[in-house]
């Protein structure tokens, strides 16, 4: 080989090792995958995640998320062969009914699921809520979801408040930080 | 009667084969599918919605949809991940061609590196003198010229 084109495969060789460790530098520094949940675990209001996505809600049509600044939003994610989603889906239906005289509206985002699934599974459980449809899951990144369910509290600024409630609402254990969730996102300071 | 018989025989394996080709096979599919939640095919997996996407499967071969047609139907709903492999068109095709981009690339390079260690040797060898002494190849004529003689 010659002098010469030995460089060249050095200065390749070099380049691709240098461009392998800046992404793995990346994917250390920024690629954690834990979206905006994390960011609230860390201790930040981080602004939630939008997305423009289609309804399967009786109302139909498109739902862009900060088309609902200037309301409470409480975000559910569930999928319907979720067995735990089942089980809170009533709960989510007595909150939306409780609370949206007060400007909170409770959001389900069916995710990684058949879109005519979820539809039976709101007429199921006689779910009146606004719900869109995301099969291929493309908002669980950004808002950091691990499973299903999972409920995020947004406050009437668009930013995620409270804590992420991991599991069904309506266990024992997430009571207390459900309540919690939702005084914070309607900004009640008592 | 012979002939009868090979008929029916040629007209079965016919008829089976054309079969095969137009229904698509659930096994087939379940080994092209993705499950979206555990990354896995979907004959590899039980997770739920494998299990559903599974029954979809079934239900839409029943109905008597294309393996094109049902991938698809399954494309539209959980996206393009969905698929085992990638579909040979557009940006996807890059993992087609990629690979044997590279395959080519390496051997185009093997091959300058073979062809340019051969030349060196080969000119080396036609530059190579013998490096004797001047005793030594004095001694060397002189035993030459005693064996011709």
């Amino acid at each position: 080989m010659t002098g010469r084109a030995k460089t060249v495969g050095q200065v390749i060789a070099v380049a691709a090792v240098v461009g392998l460790l800046a992404l793995l530098g990346w994917k250390l520094a920024f690629g954690d995958g834990s979206g905006a949940a994390g960011a609230l675990a860390g201790g930040d209001n981080p602004v939630a995640p939008d997305f423009t996505l289609p309804r399967i809600d009786a109302e139909g049509g498109e739902l862009r998320f900060s088309s609902l600044k200037g309301k409470a939003v409480v975000v559910n994610f569930w999928a319907s062969w979720c067995i735990p989603c089942k089980d809170e889906a009533p709960e989510l239906q007595k909150t939306y009914e409780r609370y949206r005289n007060q400007g909170l509206v409770v959001l389900g985002v069916d995710a990684k699921d058949f879109r005519q699934d979820g539809k039976r599974f709101l007429e199921r459980f006689g779910l009146t809520y606004p719900v869109v449809d995301d099969g291929r899951g493309s908002t669980l990144g950004k808002w950091g979801v691990r499973g299903f369910p999972e409920t995020f509290f947004v406050n009437r600024e668009g930013r995620l408040v409270g804590e992420v409630i991991e599991g069904g609402i309506d266990l024992e254990r997430n009571r207390e930080r459900y309540a919690e969730g939702i005084r914070l996102a309607l900004g009640d300071s008592k | 009667m012979i002939r009868l018989v090979v008929a029916a025989v040629a007209t079965l394996v016919l008829v089976g084969s054309a079969g095969a080709a137009g229904r698509p096979v659930q096994a087939d599919l379940e080994a092209e599918i993705v499950c979206p939640t555990c990354k896995t095919t979907l004959d590899q997996s039980n997770a739920p919605i494998a299990v559903r996407m599974k029954i979809y499967i079934r239900d839409r071969i029943a109905a008597g949809d294309s393996a094109g047609e049902i991938k698809a139907q399954l494309v539209d709903q959980f996206g393009p991940g969905v698929l085992a492999e990638p579909p040979k068109r557009g940006f996807d095709l890059l993992a087609w061609l990629l690979p044997i981009g590279a395959v080519v690339i390496g051997a185009v390079v093997v091959g300058a590196l073979a062809l340019t260690w051969s030349r060196r040797r080969d000119a080396a060898t036609d530059h190579e003198e013998p490096d004797l002494d001047p005793e030594i190849e004095r001694r060397l004529d002189m035993e030459l010229e005693r064996f011709e003689e």
